[in-house]
């Protein structure tokens, strides 16, 4: 419990916490292609990633309540896991100069749609910067949980999660 | 030995009534679903979230769409439903006194008896608890998911175990904002994945925190919030004032146990599992060796364990009354323990787990 303090407490896991987990790519990671980012560090029994990855990047493996384990050199970002998770706990992200991209998991009204300026959040729910939207994906197979791409600074890549409600 | 020709009675039409129903209709068992609601489905239609669990436990769909798969197996299988039924009382060997519609009274001579009552959730008493805009978290999912009424603006949650925070995550869905959610313990109760897809929309978590009381004229205008130290005691001088109109009560559930104590059977407490529940063996039957238990009564677990729960009590019931082999008993009995030990696994499950052994222990030795 002692490594998931923000966790049970504030909510949100710190970026220590992440790293610890080793789900989360490096700068330098990002700088080369996009990658899968699992916020996922607790042992609950679950995994809809696992079975959703077409190239087998990510395990769980028995007991189902593993951590998932990411192979970043089999993962091609395609995002089948992004609605997959059903606790909304993956993102895509990249770094492209002085940009970077985030794709997430939204299940909320009004549907954001491609152009539109949004605000930025950190894990805790604060605003970090602007964004803008560049797709929203709303495949059957997703659910209902639609799949957005937002661009913003680089400077914010470790930190954003999401959009503002 | 033959077949018994008189039905199993399944109470309950939730996630372990329904797959206990559609065990003993697969065997070729007659069997009566009654449930007092006029759906089926019991808490299934207001899940609107994706399942955790794997493929076998239906991860990724949500809840709703499990409820509308079981409700279509059972009218393929041509199952007896019988709903606005309320199960009041059991007679001897095992009649079961029901009433229809609130006007109709009948008894169905039963060969076996599936209790699956689930649960109701406990209450929270605190200076203004009576005022309008005071529920419990499950009143607000069926008011949001099944009514599609938003029962108000701003929300405050008690209780941060999987109930709160999913209920909090749905009712910003249906246009609320939660204002905080609140808890007693140090640290938060639900799923981390849950409280951190909260938390990044902005609503706040207070650990060692109560609810001192909620104030307002005709309805709730808002609430005063304080810290508690470790034995629960209210701070001095640590109150916070919330403007909310509505204040959701997730604060745990107790089993649903009464027709179980009608019917004689031996009770336990456990409070890791919500209470007293009947005590059952791993068959899930209890101390009465023709009636079962199965789901939220025998310990407050969640729809994907009381779905296996309730295959496994139809399952033996099946083949108690000769309607199937010892070695298909087993073999489909050793399935379905296979797929519920998975969701009995790690932080969460684990204590559920060796509370089940310890209820487990005690109907094996009855």
């Amino acid at each position: 419990m002692n490594d998931r303090i923000s966790l049970k407490i504030n909510g949100a896991p710190s970026l220590e916490e992440l790293q610890k987990a080793g789900m989360l790519p490096t700068i330098e990671e990002l700088e080369k292609k996009a990658c899968v980012c699992i916020e996922c560090i607790e042992e609950i029994p679950c995994n809809p990633c696992e079975t959703s990855c077409p190239q087998n990047a990510i395990t769980i493996g028995y007991p189902i309540t593993n951590l998932p384990v990411i192979d970043r050199e089999k993962c091609t970002a395609c995002g089948l896991c992004i609605p997959a998770c059903p606790g909304l706990a993956i993102t895509i992200k990249s770094i492209q100069g002085d940009r970077a991209r985030i794709r997430f998991p939204w299940e909320y009204l009004p549907m954001p749609v491609r152009g539109d300026k949004v605000k930025m959040v950190d894990r805790m729910g604060q605003v970090l910067c602007d964004g803008i939207i560049i797709a929203a994906q709303t495949a059957v197979r997703n659910n209902k949980t639609v799949v957005l791409t937002a661009e913003f600074p680089r400077q914010f890549i470790e930190e954003i999660i999401s959009i503002r409600r | 030995m033959q077949p018994s020709s008189k039905p199993t009675v399944v109470i309950g039409a939730g996630p372990a009534g329904l797959c206990a129903a559609i065990e003993l209709k697969k065997a070729g068992a007659p069997v009566i679903l009654m449930d007092e609601n006029a759906k089926p489905g019991g808490q299934l239609f207001k899940q609107i979230h994706k399942f955790f669990g794997s493929k076998e436990h239906k991860a990724g769909v949500r809840g709703f769409d499990i409820g509308n798969e079981l409700l279509a197996e059972s009218l393929q299988l041509g199952i007896d439903v019988r709903l606005n039924t309320e199960v009041v009382g059991f007679g001897k060997d095992h009649k079961v006194w029901a009433v229809e519609n609130r006007s109709r009274s009948y008894i169905v001579d039963a060969d076996r008896i599936i209790i699956a009552a689930g649960a109701t959730e406990n209450s929270l008493s605190f200076e203004g608890w009576t005022l309008p805009g005071v529920m419990t978290a499950g009143c607000a999912q069926t008011l949001i998911n099944v009514h599609r009424v938003l029962p108000g603006k701003s929300v405050l949650m008690v209780g941060s175990g999987n109930v709160g925070v999913i209920v909090a995550y749905q009712l910003m869905q249906a246009g609320a904002d939660v204002a905080a959610i609140i808890e007693a313990a140090p640290n938060l109760g639900g799923y981390g994945v849950h409280t951190a897809k909260i938390r990044r929309a902005g609503v706040p978590f207070f650990t060692s925190t109560t609810i001192i009381k909620a104030e307002g004229k005709e309805s709730v205008e808002r609430a005063v919030i304080a810290n508690i130290d470790s034995r629960f005691v209210p701070i001095a001088d640590t109150e916070k004032v919330l403007e909310v109109d509505t204040i959701c009560i997730a604060v745990g559930l107790t089993p649903s146990i009464e027709l179980a104590s009608l019917a004689g059977c031996k009770m336990m407490y456990v409070s890791e599992l919500g209470g007293n529940m009947p005590i059952h063996n791993e068959y899930m039957q209890t101390t009465d060796g023709s009636i079962y238990v199965a789901g939220d009564i025998a310990g407050i677990e969640e729809a994907s364990t009381a779905m296996e729960e309730g295959r496994l009590a139809g399952i033996h019931a099946a083949w108690s009354m000769g309607y199937m082999s010892a070695k298909e008993m087993q073999s489909k009995t050793e399935q379905t323990r296979e797929r519920l030990g998975a969701l009995r696994q790690g932080i969460y499950g684990f204590k559920r787990y060796t509370a089940k052994e310890r209820v487990v222990q005690r109907g094996m030795t009855k």
